[in-house]
């Protein structure tokens, strides 16, 4: 047999997508540690997140990592369903997709792209001003202007204190999380070659309980501020 | 029981094709879903019209030649089972029911329900084999033992028919399944084990060059398969092809 | 009438396809590359063959009517494959392989052929194993056998319950290998029209492809038919829907002698019909009958009571059941051989003793067999005290793991549950042992033109047995034809590319076209299927499991006006040259139409019973054997090769004489 490659595969292309897929499920994870501890301590909560916002491996492997993770997962995302969406020209008159799969599973998308949009008004809120400050108007200290106290605590509760609106927005948006956390979990494993009888109930279980966890963690947040304050 | 029958029919290749109803009365829940579709033949040919056209020969539900996407979906609505393995008892009277061909860019229509399966043979060229010749002359049958474990996977997932309902159910159109149970087959057997990497890579870029879509692990072409070929070949196809990738 | 030579080889037996191999003229593989070779089918024969062929370096073009190669009706075999392997070490050998089956096929097949197919099983196994097929192996790992079809060993090889699919995809695996080297050209959805004919010799074929209706010259230097049997004569049959016997009817006609066309199989464990509109049977395989019982009611009072709904076969007393197998011939019971089973169901039946509205089903009862195991495994597991239903629970798990997957189709099927309920089951036409005759190179009597497998006629005689029909296939496509084919090509290796451009094809496309024209012009009023069930009907009362001298004259006038009614009044819609279903059809039953006739011509020609062949005028009167089929040795030891000549009923019959020099011929008792 003679070998014939040409260009990425579609296996590969999944792969990438589970792996990036793997990374932000590692970046959620590690996000929502930080935030829980905002309605623990807000002190600590202000060092943890100064020395994220500061330390160069971080800022500068970290981020551009997480950044490529997120821009290509949703580009290449969106490119499958595009592809996915030609592999059948003439659709069905009646097609029944409830009938033997999730979901979640039927709508990535969906998901995504509301989390997208998420994103972008997460950006809005915290992410803009952060780069602004700290690399536009170069104030790498952290503090609140004009106060000796780290700014970071006090900008979140801000975001959350009497906002109903954008706390609701963070609920539906978490919402959609779960449910592509629900499909997008175990299904990396898949995409990554990784199916055993013994093991892929396990982690189809773990999925459920991280889908499920994480999203509601980061509601958590929001409401114990907006209630709080 | 009297029914209501919503069925693609489509001249020819290059024609537009749509939907058109049709009535049929007295069915008895005994025939066959394809025994229906001989009555309602019968009835066209006897008032002048052309009679709908659909691929079938065994009829018990092997040869993989039935391929109706039936009110929504793969071979309708029983799991586990053909088109010419369905029967009317699934059904009540008064019922509409939608029957579409099996749809995929890969799998172009030639007319009424009759679909152009021959993507899938390519990727049998491809690679669908192991590289031993018929002349007989090879070593006795039992001069390397295969563990039955092994060996019984191999054959659940040889058990595929190539009816093509994975990829008609599959909301992209993917053939994962199908190939992902070829490759699994020699990949779990010593004698295909010698070409299995090789075999995946050049099986799957036939696959990606014939147009099906991508896998997103929905499961549902496990569900709809008649003979419930398991995601997990597909799971083996993905490393063996990914291991093969990176060597 | 003339006699016919078989060419078998000289020698003792055992030697015949020794020697011949060591003999035979070779093409050299240079020489090779020049010639072509049409294989017609795909299934094991053809499929096999087909590879075989490219491998060795000849141009193959194989045509198949289905959209694959992957789907010829050699799928549907559920049981498994014979070979003399003796792995259990129960004292199999070639010799008893080859005894077995000349004795199963009740002394009508040619014994030099089954001698070399016997011979050659064992290479079957190696060659798939090699290939991938995943057949069933033990906790060793080693290969696992069953016993099959009344036999003393235990020598099937099986995959699970589809043995057939999986040695098809086997060959169609390695046809794939070739198709991808450019060895083998596949023409899937073609199917060939006519033979074509120049100087004698077979140089190619017509065939219509079925997605435009285009007319295809298509040449070669030999042309290979492996398009199986003809069991679709009979409309209701466990073969596919297209199975048709069009390619080998034309080649009759161009001067193939059709050989024993009354030769049928009509298993005994099928599903039964349920009513007129039925298009198809299925098939249960036979291993059901290790356990389950056959019975009908012994009283009609019970039957009336059955038809009609107001009783349940489970409620009937076990001294009003009349378990007919078991009590004729007790010896074998339940296993006796399929065409004495089958006729001793249709025996009850006719008697009036049938179990459905239909009157055509009897039991098969696996209620005993549950107990049995049952109680087994409540002594293995140490519960003496089990209670029935817990008998009958432990039961039903060895059951379910025995037949599992032939319930769950029988559940499928007919939505009733044989764990509770005894199944219903009726014999079907399942294969036919007559085909074209073939030499013992498998030539036709066409030079050049070649059938194999189920096709051709030489290997079961007047009965398969179980197991036999996967073997010869191979056996004939993988490791005879490809020698006995090159013995013939030796001498075309000059000949140079066939033209198409020659009058001999421009007639046979010319004979087709028109053919194909005055159908979808005739205009008729009845559509192909009127036709194939009355045609089905005819074949079913008059030719079936039981024949006599009046009935199979009236069904040979019947056939005769039923093909003229045909050509008068059927109606096939759409055009020629387009994808036209019921086109397809009408011509496979026009060919059927006549087929029906010889078959009938040459049943009543063989007034003896044989195997699948009942005669009533050939029964044994008194004796412990008294009403069983009686077999003439003295008058019909022969191969009956019919000529044609202008229409069936005008067919002339060549004998080719059986002679059994390593065998003594003796009566079937299984009493």
């Amino acid at each position: 047999m003679a070998s014939k490659k040409q260009g990425l595969s579609s296996i590969g292309r999944k792969a990438i997508m589970a792996l990036t897929g793997f990374f932000l499920m590692f970046f959620l994870l590690q996000h929502l540690s930080i935030n829980m501890i905002s309605i623990v301590d807000g002190d600590l909560f202000n060092e943890v997140s100064h020395f994220m916002g500061t330390n160069p491996l971080v800022q500068f492997v970290l981020q551009p990592v997480l950044i490529f993770s997120v821009i290509f997962h949703f580009a290449w995302g969106m490119y499958l369903e595009y592809q996915n969406n030609q592999a059948r020209e003439v659709k069905y008159a009646m097609y029944k997709g409830s009938a033997n799969a999730s979901w979640m599973s039927r709508n990535m998308i969906v998901s995504g792209l509301a989390v997208l949009a998420f994103l972008a008004l997460h950006f809005y809120d915290f992410w803009i001003p952060e780069i602004n400050v700290k690399y536009v108007q170069g104030d790498m200290s952290g503090m609140l202007p004009g106060a000796d106290e780290f700014r970071y605590y006090e900008e979140l509760v801000h975001k959350f204190a009497g906002q109903p609106i954008r706390v609701a927005l963070y609920v539906i948006s978490f919402v959609m999380l779960s449910l592509h956390l629900l499909h997008g979990f175990q299904s990396a494993f898949q995409s990554v070659g990784y199916n055993s009888t013994k093991y892929t109930p396990l982690i189809k279980k773990l999925g459920n309980i991280f889908a499920i966890a994480v999203p509601a963690g980061f509601v958590l947040v929001a409401l114990v501020h907006f209630f709080n304050h | 029981m009297n029914l209501t029958l919503k069925i693609w029919r489509q001249k020819s290749a290059n024609d537009k094709g749509k939907m058109v109803d049709y009535k049929v009365a007295g069915i008895s829940e005994h025939m066959s879903f394809l025994e229906m579709m001989d009555v309602l033949n019968e009835q066209l040919i006897n008032s002048g019209e052309e009679p709908v056209s659909f691929d079938h020969d065994c009829r018990e539900g092997i040869c993989g030649s039935c391929s109706m996407f039936i009110n929504g979906e793969a071979h309708g609505p029983v799991k586990g089972t053909t088109t010419c393995q369905l029967h009317m008892r699934s059904f009540n009277d008064g019922d509409t029911i939608y029957i579409e061909p099996f749809r995929a860019k890969a799998f172009p229509v030639i007319k009424d329900l009759v679909v152009n399966r021959s993507s899938f043979d390519r990727i049998q060229h491809s690679g669908g084999f192991i590289s031993v010749n018929t002349s007989g002359n090879t070593q006795d049958a039992n001069a390397t033992p295969i563990p039955k474990h092994d060996a019984d996977l191999a054959m659940d997932a040889a058990a595929c028919i190539g009816c093509g309902a994975c990829v008609a159910t599959c909301k992209n159109s993917s053939a994962m399944l199908f190939v992902g149970a070829k490759v699994s087959q020699y990949a779990l057997l010593p004698q295909g084990q010698v070409e299995a990497k090789e075999r995946a890579q050049n099986m799957v870029a036939q696959m990606d060059a014939e147009g099906f879509g991508n896998c997103t692990n929905t499961g549902a072409c496990e569900v709809e398969c008649p003979k419930g070929i398991s995601l997990s070949n597909i799971a083996r196809m993905n490393r063996e092809f990914l291991s093969g990738a990176i060597k | 009438m003339s006699t016919i030579d078989g060419k078998v080889p000289a020698g003792p037996i055992k030697d015949k396809w020794t020697t011949y191999k060591d003999k035979v003229n070779l093409v050299n593989p240079a020489n090779k590359r020049n010639i072509d070779i049409i294989v017609v089918g795909t299934g094991l024969a053809g499929g096999s063959a087909a590879a075989t062929l490219a491998e060795q370096g000849y141009n193959v073009k194989a045509f198949c009517y289905q959209d694959s190669p992957r789907r010829a009706h050699s799928i549907a075999a559920q049981g498994g494959i014979n070979a003399a392997k003796n792995y259990q070490g129960d004292g199999d050998s070639t010799y008893r392989l080859f005894y077995d089956t000349v004795k199963g096929g009740d002394y009508r097949s040619r014994e030099a052929n089954v001698h070399r197919l016997a011979e050659v099983s064992t290479n079957i196994i190696d060659q798939c194993v090699a290939q991938g097929v995943p057949f069933a192996r033990d906790y060793g790992g080693l290969l696992d056998n069953r016993s099959f079809g009344g036999v003393l060993v235990s020598r099937t090889f099986y995959a699970k319950g589809q043995t057939g699919q999986q040695l098809l995809l086997g060959a169609y695996s390695a046809m794939n290998r070739q198709i991808a080297r450019g060895k083998i050209q596949m023409f899937n959805r073609h199917e060939m029209l006519d033979l074509v004919i120049v100087d004698g010799k077979a140089r190619g074929i017509i065939a219509r492809n079925l997605v435009t209706g285009e007319i295809e010259r298509h040449s070669a230097h030999a042309v290979v038919l492996g398009t199986g049997g003809y069991g679709n004569v009979f409309f209701l049959s466990t073969n596919a829907m297209g199975s048709n016997t069009t390619a080998a009817w034309k080649t009759h006609k161009r001067g193939a002698y059709f050989a024993n066309p009354c030769y049928t199989q009509i298993h005994p464990t099928c599903i039964p019909r349920s009513g007129d509109y039925q298009s198809k049977l299925t098939l249960m395989s036979e291993s059901l009958r290790n356990d389950g019982r056959i019975w009908v009611p012994g009283r009609k009072e019970d039957v009336e009571a059955i038809r009609s709904g107001k009783l349940k076969p489970t409620e009937i007393a076990e001294e009003n059941r009349d378990y007919y197998l078991e009590r004729r011939y007790p010896a074998f019971g339940n296993l006796v051989p399929r065409d004495v089973a089958s006729r001793a169901a249709k025996e009850r039946c006719d008697a009036g003793f049938g179990v459905n509205a239909t009157g055509e089903a009897v039991y098969l009862d696996f209620a005993a067999a549950i107990v049995r195991y049952g109680k087994e495994q409540a002594l293995l597991k140490g519960e003496n005290n089990a209670t029935d239903a817990r008998i009958k629970e432990l039961g039903k798990e060895i059951v379910k793991a025995k037949y599992g997957n032939l319930f769950d189709m029988y559940k499928q099927i007919t939505a009733d549950n044989p764990y509770q309920t005894p199944m219903m089951i009726y014999p079907a036409v399942h294969y036919t042992m007559g085909g074209l005759w073939v030499d013992y190179n498998l030539m036709t009597s066409v030079q050049g033109c070649y059938a194999i497998g189920e096709a051709n006629f030489s290997d079961h005689g007047a009965n398969r047995l179980g197991a036999s029909a996967l073997m010869q296939g191979l056996a004939d496509g993988y490791f005879v034809l490809p020698y006995t084919i090159g013995d013939y090509l030796s001498n075309d290796i000059r000949t140079g590319k066939i033209s198409t451009d020659t009058p001999e094809f421009a007639e046979a496309e010319e004979n087709v076209k028109q053919r194909l024209e005055s159908l979808v012009g005739n205009n008729g009023t009845k559509s192909v299927d009127y036709y194939h069930k009355k045609l089905g009907n005819i074949m079913w009362n008059k030719c079936g499991m039981s024949r006599n001298e009046q009935g199979l004259k009236e069904a040979i006038a019947e056939i005769a006006e039923l093909r003229d009614d045909f050509y008068k009044n059927v109606s096939v819609p759409g055009g020629a040259y387009e994808l036209n279903q019921e086109l397809e059809k009408a011509g496979r039953v026009a060919d059927f139409l006549e087929l029906g006739e010889l078959f009938a011509k040459d049943a009543l020609d063989r007034n003896e019973s044989c195997g699948g062949h009942f005669r009533e005028e050939s029964v044994e009167v008194g004796g412990p054997q008294d009403g069983e089929a009686l077999r003439d040795d003295e008058n019909y030891a022969y191969v009956s090769a019919w000529e044609y000549k202008g229409k069936p009923s005008d067919a002339v019959l060549h004998k080719e004489e059986l002679t059994f020099n390593d065998i003594k011929l003796t009566q079937r008792s299984y009493k």
